[in-house]
Parts: C-alpha cells; structure tokens; sequence
C-alpha cells in the first residue's frame, strides 16, 4: 500500500501585547470580573465608530517583519458578517483582500534538519468575546456572555501547506511564537490563549503532487494539543482513505476529554460571511519611514541568535535553543560568560538551577535575584574546589532568598570544603576508633565497609569534607595495624 | 443579472430575518431595482481610475485616524446591563446556542 503523505497548513492567532483594545479605549485584561471591560463601541451599541490603535498596528508592522513578509502601503478594513452571542455587532471587523502583509517565511532548524515554512499573509483582525454554555459553570438553558476580549487586537498569520506532519506543526508553532515573543509583538501566554491555532490537513499519496480533501481542525491551543490532534487526524483521514473512502470536506473540533477530532459542520454548510469593506474605516496607509523605524527596532532574532551561540561558543543544541529563545536569557549567558565562566559551565547553569529557581519563583530570568557576576562568582568558587556542586547549589538557593554574596555565605555558614588534614586526621581516627568491629571485618577482607568510614566521616563533617582527601586518610588509618 | 426568489430567501436566512411570502416578494423587486442601477454604472469605463475606498476621500484628505494605546474606558458595566434582558454574575444571557 502506498504510504500517506500530510499535507499541513496553520491559521495562527496572535494578541497583540497592547494595553488597549483594537477599535477601542478599553483595558485588555483577562483576570477582571465579566464585562468590566467594555464600552459602546466592543458591545456593539448602535453609532459606535472604531478608532484604530496605532501600537496595534506597530506591532502586526513588526510581527510581519520578523517573518520576512512585504508590509503594504495600503490595507483595507472589511466586515465578516455572521451571527454568534459572542459578536455583539453581528460582524467582526478583519482584513479580507488587502491584508496589511503576504508573502514571509519562517525558517529554523528543525531535529530533522533546517525547517522552511512560507508564509501567505498577516493580518489584523479584533477578537470576539467568550460564551459559558450550559454546565458547571454556565447557567441553566441559557449562554452567557463575557464581552472582556471583545475586540481585543489580534494578528492573523496563515502559511502555506508547507508541513508535513503533526511534530513539524507543532515546532512551527513554537518557533513562531517564540520569534513572536522576542521581537515584543505578543506576551505569549498559552495559558491565557495568548496563540491559537487551527490546521488545515489534507492528505496524498507519498510522493504525488496533487492536493487531498482539506479538513479544518479547530481548538488546537497548545503545542502538545496541536501535535495529538493532527496525529488523530491524520490517523483518521488515512484509515478513511485505505479502506477506499472519500474524506469529507468539514471543519472538526478537536475534543480534549476524548483525544479525537468531532465533525462541527461541513464546507456545504459553511458560513457565508459576505464580505464588504467596513465602511467606518478608510484604508489604513503605512508610510515607508514607518515601516524603515520599525524594521530598525527588531531585535536579533532567536533563530540568529540561537546559530551565533551555537558557533561562537560551541553549545550544545539543545542548549542553545534553550538560552536563545529569550534575548533576556542570551543577555544573562552571555553576562555570565564575559564575567570569566566558561560557556559550558555557564549554560549548564542557567538551564539547570537557574531556570529551575525561576520557574519556582515565577520570575522572568531579568527579574533574577542573583546576577549574572555573582552567578560567575559561585561557580569559580566550585572550580577552585573551595565549595563542592552540591553545596554550589545550596548556597545559590541563599544567594537567592538572601541578595548575598556567594563568598560571604560561604564564610558565614561555614560551608568550605574541609581539607585541613589535621582537622580531618582526627575525625578519621574518631570514626575509626568508635567501630572496632566494622575494622576487624575491613581487615578481614572485607573492603566493602571502606564506604561505611567514608559515611561515617561525611556525617560528622556536614558532608563538607573533601572526598579525595577523606580516601587517601581512611585508607592510611585503616592499614595501619 | 437578477436575483431569483432563491437567492433571497438564502439571504435572509443568512441576515436572520424571517420574510412573509408577500414581502419576500416586494424584498425581490426592489434588490433587483438596486441591481439594474448597479449594471449601469459597470457600463461606464473605470480603465485607469484609482477605486475610491470611500465617498468621504472625494470631499476631503480620508487618512485613517490611529490613537494612542492608551485606556480611557472606566467600568460602565451596571450601565451597560441597564437594557440587557437577563444578566447573571455579571454575564449577559442568552437563549442557548451549541454549534
């Protein structure tokens, strides 16, 4: 049998990190209480006009620069007519046939190899609001509506069929969100549903060039979410298409409790939104100097930072990826790293301990309580051998609570490494001395007990003894007689 | 081109409006009055002419306006639920739609 071969293409929805809503003056929040955020204009109240809000606009403008894509000098606003609780106008304002931008790629290097996605187009659209049907939070027979996110501003990115599986979507998905966070266009948040995502699959033959049936794949609003249920789907349509059937043309919901995808309606009986151009809005013109003083505003992005890391420290991949994802972790590596830490040591640090303690303390790696110089300054205290790794990341835990320097908690709390030989000689000899019965069985050839000494004087030291120093004594007092 | 009865029926399903027979059919001879007027104006030749996105840039500079990110809303929501026929917990409520 002919393997299937996916064919993949993601409508993503971004918002925007603006204070205030797309068309309006109203807070963008998602924590306060339902519909303390709204006003005339994202309730959709009779002769209420939208005001475009130019940081929205700024920030589509930068988003579609990350991604390589021509930014028009004119866009049109249009009205996607349709009727839901959650879209008090009846319409939702987006762009239609003039988007503000076409025509960008995202390129990365996946684990296969370097990855290349196209992009078709951004852009910018208000969102709707949430509707609680029945159940344990909704009301008896009746939806009820939140209109808090009514018009909150969103950039729509659409690529083209270019993936070829549920895992490469899945890490387009990330990386876009990543390159997203870093040029400051979104916060990001999953959790919040900073990003989502619906998939467009189709499948063919391997190797043929003629598209399949498409079927929409909505809901799909992690990284993980989305991988399971394109893998779902591809399952599906190739057990429909192996066994001579026909895939229906539909738009399915992928449903969390059950793990599978569930037909919502078919393309027949689609929406037509009737699209005309809004007509409260002239075309929204974008200068060449504008678009020339964003592009200067765009950071390094990941994707280069991550290859500049890789080469001119020799990192890890894995690493790399890690520290290069967020400029303000880069800044922190390379902070460590031109304090006199080898860079090795220094990612080892920042995605061991460090990411961990943030990750506790829900901190953003600027927001660290240990900089980058004293970091440096614990761990050459490691290599000099005064302090071991394990006692390292205590006193990083202190440095933490504390703002103290690693030197002084290293003195205070006594927690050098004793390598005194008289100091430990006499704690050798008291351990020795205490269990006659454990030396007559060493000396009887039972060389296993030899850890039991060691413990022995791990334990009476606080474990701050020096091993190698501990070894070379035991194994002199123990052979003495 | 004119417009069967079909076609407005669909489009009153689309804009949920609920047409007697009688009106369906007055709704019918007046969108295809609007029809015949728009099959002139494509009798005229556009060649070369810039579309004009809106009426208002005939009479005057139409740049869009843009504001500043900034919040100037304040918490309406007991005045904004004055009119709403049931609200619960701060929600509107609505007869129950499932897709």
């Amino acid at each position: 049998m002919v393997p299937w071969e996916p064919v993949i293409g993601l409508e993503v929805h971004v918002q925007l990190a603006t204070r205030t809503k797309l068309f309006c003056g109203c807070e963008v929040s998602s924590a306060d209480a339902p519909n303390s955020r709204v006003c005339p204009v994202c309730l959709g109240l009779p002769g209420a006009l939208p005001v475009l809000n130019a940081r929205a606009v700024d920030l589509a403008i930068l988003s579609a620069l990350a991604l390589g894509c021509t930014v028009h000098r004119r866009s049109v606003f249009a009205r996607k007519n349709y009727f839901y609780p959650d879209l008090p106008k009846g319409y939702q304002i987006t762009q239609h046939d003039r988007p503000l931008a076409t025509g960008g790629v995202l390129e990365w290097m996946g684990a296969g190899g370097p990855r290349r996605v196209r992009i078709a187009r951004l852009h910018l659209e208000e969102d709707a609001g949430k509707s609680r049907h029945e159940g344990p939070e909704g009301p008896e027979g009746r939806t009820a509506v939140d209109f808090n996110r009514s018009g909150a501003p969103l950039a729509e990115i659409v690529t083209e069929a270019d993936l070829d599986g549920a895992a490469a979507a899945a890490d387009f998905f990330e990386r876009l969100r990543e390159l997203l966070v870093a040029v400051g266009a979104t916060q990001g948040s999953m959790e919040e549903g900073h990003l989502r995502c619906d998939a467009n699959v189709s499948l063919r033959p391997a190797g043929s060039d003629v598209l399949g049936t498409p079927v929409e794949v909505k809901n799909l609003n992690s990284f993980r979410y989305l991988e399971r249920a394109l893998d779902h789907e591809i399952e599906r349509q190739a057990a429909i298409l192996d066994a001579g059937g026909r895939v229906e043309h539909e738009t399915r919901s992928w449903d969390l409790e059950t793990g599978r995808t569930l037909a919502m309606r078919s393309k027949e009986e689609a929406h037509d939104y009737r699209f005309f151009r809004e007509p409260d809005l002239p075309p929204l013109d974008v200068t060449a100097e504008r678009v020339a003083a964003l592009r200067a505003r765009l950071p390094e992005l990941p994707e280069a930072r991550r290859a500049r890391l890789a080469a001119s420290f020799g990192l890890p991949e894995a690493a790399a990826r890690q520290i290069s994802g967020d400029a303000a972790a880069a800044a922190y590596f390379e902070a460590v790293v031109s304090a006199g830490l080898a860079p090795r040591q220094a990612a080892n640090w920042i995605t061991g301990e460090i990411a961990r303690l943030l990750k506790e303390a829900r901190l953003t790696i600027d927001e660290a309580p240990v900089s980058p110089c004293a970091l440096a300054r614990l761990v050459r205290q490691v290599e000099a051998g005064t302090i071991s790794h394990g006692m390292a990341k205590e006193v990083l835990e202190r440095m933490w609570r504390t703002g103290d320097d690693p030197e002084a908690i290293v003195a205070s709390e006594g927690l050098a490494r004793i390598a005194d030989e008289d100091h430990l000689g006499a704690i050798v000899r008291q351990a020795v001395n205490a269990n006659p019965k454990a030396v007559a069985q060493y000396r009887g050839g039972k060389t296993l007990v030899f850890g039991f000494f060691v413990g022995q004087v791990m334990k009476a030291t606080g474990g701050k003894a020096d091993p190698a120093i501990v070894n070379r004594l035991l194994a002199r007092e123990l052979e003495k007689a | 081109m004119s417009l069967t009865p079909a076609d407005v029926s669909r489009i009153a399903h689309l804009a949920r409006l609920e047409l007697s027979p009688a009106e369906s059919d007055a709704m019918l001879g007046q969108l295809n009055g609007f029809f015949r007027i728009v099959e002139q104006m494509s009798a005229v030749d556009t060649r070369g002419v810039e579309p004009l996105y809106t009426p208002l840039a005939a009479v005057q500079p139409a740049a869009l306006r843009l504001r500043d990110d900034g919040v100037t809303e304040a918490d309406q929501r007991s005045a904004n639920q004055a009119s709403a026929p049931a609200v619960e917990d701060g929600l509107f409520l609505v007869p129950k739609v499932i897709e």
